[in-house]
């Protein structure tokens, strides 16, 4: 760890900090990177850090979840995702709890896993129920392709993925969050590239550095973000991003994928900002092969997931954090997935209580 | 390819099949005059306290970088015994094959279990096989139970453990977990990472004589062994890592600990591959390491005493024990910030051990 630069990081932040500067960040692991670090300890007290919506599993609304589990539940389907969305609460159940009841979930750690799965057993159907943000869909898409390159026709997927900055613009128009500046996402950006954050420091003049994850990497971010004289949006993960990003997984994910309506926990449908098949690979989408049923969705009782997603409020200040919520016996989405902020906040507290 | 090279289910049915697997296999293997009796029951002569402990071995897949479920079996027994300051006297080993199994295999995994009960100067003195249906097991399952002779007259455990007291960790974390998981290829990397699996009786004798008490108005008193108490407490941090040992610690105690981040010595491989996949280095597996709580007064010696053995080279003295914040873990960061270390929930890496 390049450790060696923080002191003089903080002294800065110190020296150039003002009060009432709020800094949100919108990628899980900018969210656990802060916390498992400590920083706000080390930050001086005008510089609030929040989490927003950058956590995938959390973001996923109860009623795509109940969609996943329908489709997970059909005898023809083996329903494959990525570990976190497993303990996922939806409305009535888990795909943990239904996995042990004998439906076929099966978590796998890279999409293409799912493709060799639909390989190996040709008599299921292996669906993989994809989340995330333009990290995670240029793999998705890439696995699409290589499922028909190689013909495996019993591969489908749901997908649930969502594009980073829309849900920006949504929390600057509800205003109900004072926001100095963001701290941009680092793996999202190094797709992305920058010209898709430039309305931020436009049309809302609030800057935005993009950073990369180590603690001296925020710090910095900050550093740069306290010292910005007019909004702008700035790279300060310099050793992996660059402002065009990475055009060959932009023009896979555009290849395959299409901007769609996308419901999101706290903010709820925000048109254009999903990612779903495109026409010419309809066949592959799951929910152009299954007809997906759900109930009305119910909440997770007095979870306020949606308001910690966000930026209102403070994870430790709900009610139910590190009472009836901890990670052990979870609540809300926010606190069951490893990049949730309930949960970074939780599993990294102080000894003697929450920072 | 031939049946003879494969376990069959005849092979646990007490026939003529299974006397020559137990001969041709086990007593080749383990070769003991207790074993070489083949009664249902070993006797062994004792004195003192023993200690009893078992253990079952899953590990899949049964081989990986640095070890296999042979080594594991017998090391984590003796660990396990070690821990209660047990010099191993015996070991009993328990199968459940898998119907199919190779045969070479099952002789490579005996190989491994017989150099590594050597190695911890111990025998294999009784045993066990059953075969299953192809399906009803994966592959192959070790359950062994060891017996060991306490060679302290004090009371080990949470319940010594004092305000102040010294943590020392006996080297570097993680490489068992990473190995074993590199082997599952899952995650398709690969590593340089190995486990550490290793019998560790060697390295706590190593630990206990040098938090004996040697001040020489004690060894003038008598002609006993000076006392070990400043040895409070031993545990291996296998499933659950350095995490679960302390937390379990600080709460039967109801004491707090407070470690050091930077003192925790973790390799820049295993570390990277944690970074990748997110997983916490702290709450990994380890198959080869012991954590120690001693008095201050024995920590330096009980240091160098590690670091002189082979297994203890890079022991560290990691935290102390304190009376702030009891039941409860604080780790300091490379940053000077701290935070609680709680027991890990949920996705614990499957079938390391
Ligand atoms: S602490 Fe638990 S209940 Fe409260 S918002 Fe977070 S996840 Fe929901």
């Amino acid at each position: 760890m390049t450790s060696a630069r923080i002191p003089a990081l903080i002294s800065e932040l110190r020296r150039e900090s003002r009060d009432g500067l709020v800094y949100m960040e919108v990628c899980g692991t900018h969210t656990m990177a802060i916390s498992r670090a400590g920083l706000r300890q080390l930050l001086p007290a005008g510089i609030k850090l929040v989490s927003g919506p950058g956590c995938p599993v959390c973001v996923t609304s109860t009623a795509d979840l109940d969609r996943v589990v329908a489709l997970a539940r059909r005898p023809e389907v083996t329903l494959t995702t990525f570990g976190d969305l497993v303990r996922v609460p939806a409305s009535r159940t888990t795909l943990a709890a239904e996995r042990a009841a004998g439906v076929d979930v099966r978590v796998v750690y890279s999409p293409l896993d799912a493709v060799n799965l639909a390989q190996a057993e040709p008599e299921r159907e292996v669906v993989f129920a994809g989340i995330g943000f333009e990290t995670t869909a240029p793999v998705v898409a890439a696995a699409v392709l290589e499922a028909r390159a190689r013909g495996v026709a019993n591969f489908s997927v749901l997908s649930l993925h969502k594009t980073m900055p829309l849900p920006l613009r949504a929390l600057l128009d509800l205003g109900e969050t004072p926001i100095s500046g963001f701290i941009l996402p680092g793996h999202v950006s190094v797709v992305t590239g920058t010209a898709c954050y430039e309305f931020l420091a436009s049309e809302y003049a609030v800057g935005g550095v993009i950073a990369g994850f180590e603690p001296d990497d925020v710090l910095e971010a900050l550093v740069m973000l306290v010292r910005q004289t007019a909004p702008a949006i700035e790279i300060g993960y310099r050793r992996a991003v660059r402002a065009e990003g990475n055009v060959v997984a932009q023009r896979l994910m555009a290849t395959v994928f299409a901007p769609s309506d996308a419901d999101w926990r706290g903010l709820g449908v925000i048109p254009g900002s999903g990612l779903a098949l495109a026409n010419q690979y309809r066949e592959s989408a799951a929910e152009e092969r299954f007809t997906i049923e759900i109930e009305e969705p119910v909440e997770p009782k007095g979870c306020a997931c949606g308001e910690v997603l966000r930026g209102v409020l403070d994870p430790a200040d709900c009610a139910l954090f590190g009472s009836r919520c901890t990670p052990a016996d979870p609540v809300g989405p926010c606190m069951v997935s490893s990049e949730g902020s309930c949960a970074a906040r939780h599993r990294y507290r102080d000894v003697d209580g929450v920072v | 390819m031939t049946a003879a090279d494969r376990i069959l289910l005849g092979h646990g049915s007490g026939g003529k099949l299974y006397r020559d697997l137990v001969r041709d296999v086990f007593v080749a293997a383990f070769a003991n005059p207790v074993l070489d009796r083949l009664d249902d029951a070993a006797s062994l002569a004792t004195s003192g306290r023993i200690a009893l402990t078992t253990d079952s071995h899953v590990v899949q897949p049964w081989r990986f970088a640095g070890g296999d479920i042979g080594l594991l079996a017998v090391a984590g027994t003796v660990n396990d015994l070690a821990t209660a300051a047990a010099r191993p006297l015996a070991l009993a080993a328990a199968f459940i094959i898998e119907e199919g199994f190779f045969m070479d295999d099952l002789r490579a995994i005996c190989a491994s279990m017989a150099r590594t009960a050597a190695e911890a100067g111990v025998a294999i003195v009784t045993g066990d096989t059953k075969v299953v249906e192809r399906g009803a097991a994966d592959g192959i399952f070790i359950t062994t139970t060891g017996v060991g002779e306490i060679v302290v007259d004090h009371e080990l455990g949470a319940q010594s453990v004092r305000d102040d007291d010294a943590v020392i960790l006996s080297g570097s974390i993680g490489d068992h977990a990473m190995a074993v998981l590199a082997a599952r290829d899952e995650f398709h990397f690969t590593t340089t990472v190995e486990s550490d699996c290793a019998p560790l009786w060697g390295l706590a004798e190593a630990a206990i004589a040098a938090a004996r008490d040697t001040a020489p108005a004690a060894a003038a008193r008598d002609t006993a062994p000076a006392s070990a108490a400043a040895l409070r407490f031993l545990r291996d941090p296998t499933r659950g890592g350095l995490t679960t040992v302390l937390a379990e610690l600080a709460e039967s105690a109801a004491l707090g600990v407070e470690i050091e981040e930077r003192a925790i010595p973790v390799s820049a491989a295993v570390r990277s591959i944690c970074d990748l996949l997110g997983y916490e280095p702290l709450s990994l597996a380890n198959e080869g390491k012991m954590v120690f709580v001693v008095a201050p007064e024995k920590a330096d010696a009980v240091v160098a005493a590690l670091r002189a053995h082979p297994l203890g080279r890079h022991a560290a003295r990691i935290g102390a024990i304190t009376a702030a914040h009891p039941g409860r873990v604080a780790l300091r960061t490379v940053l000077g910030t701290r935070r609680v270390l709680d027991m890990p929930v949920g996705e614990l890496l499957p079938r390391i051990c």
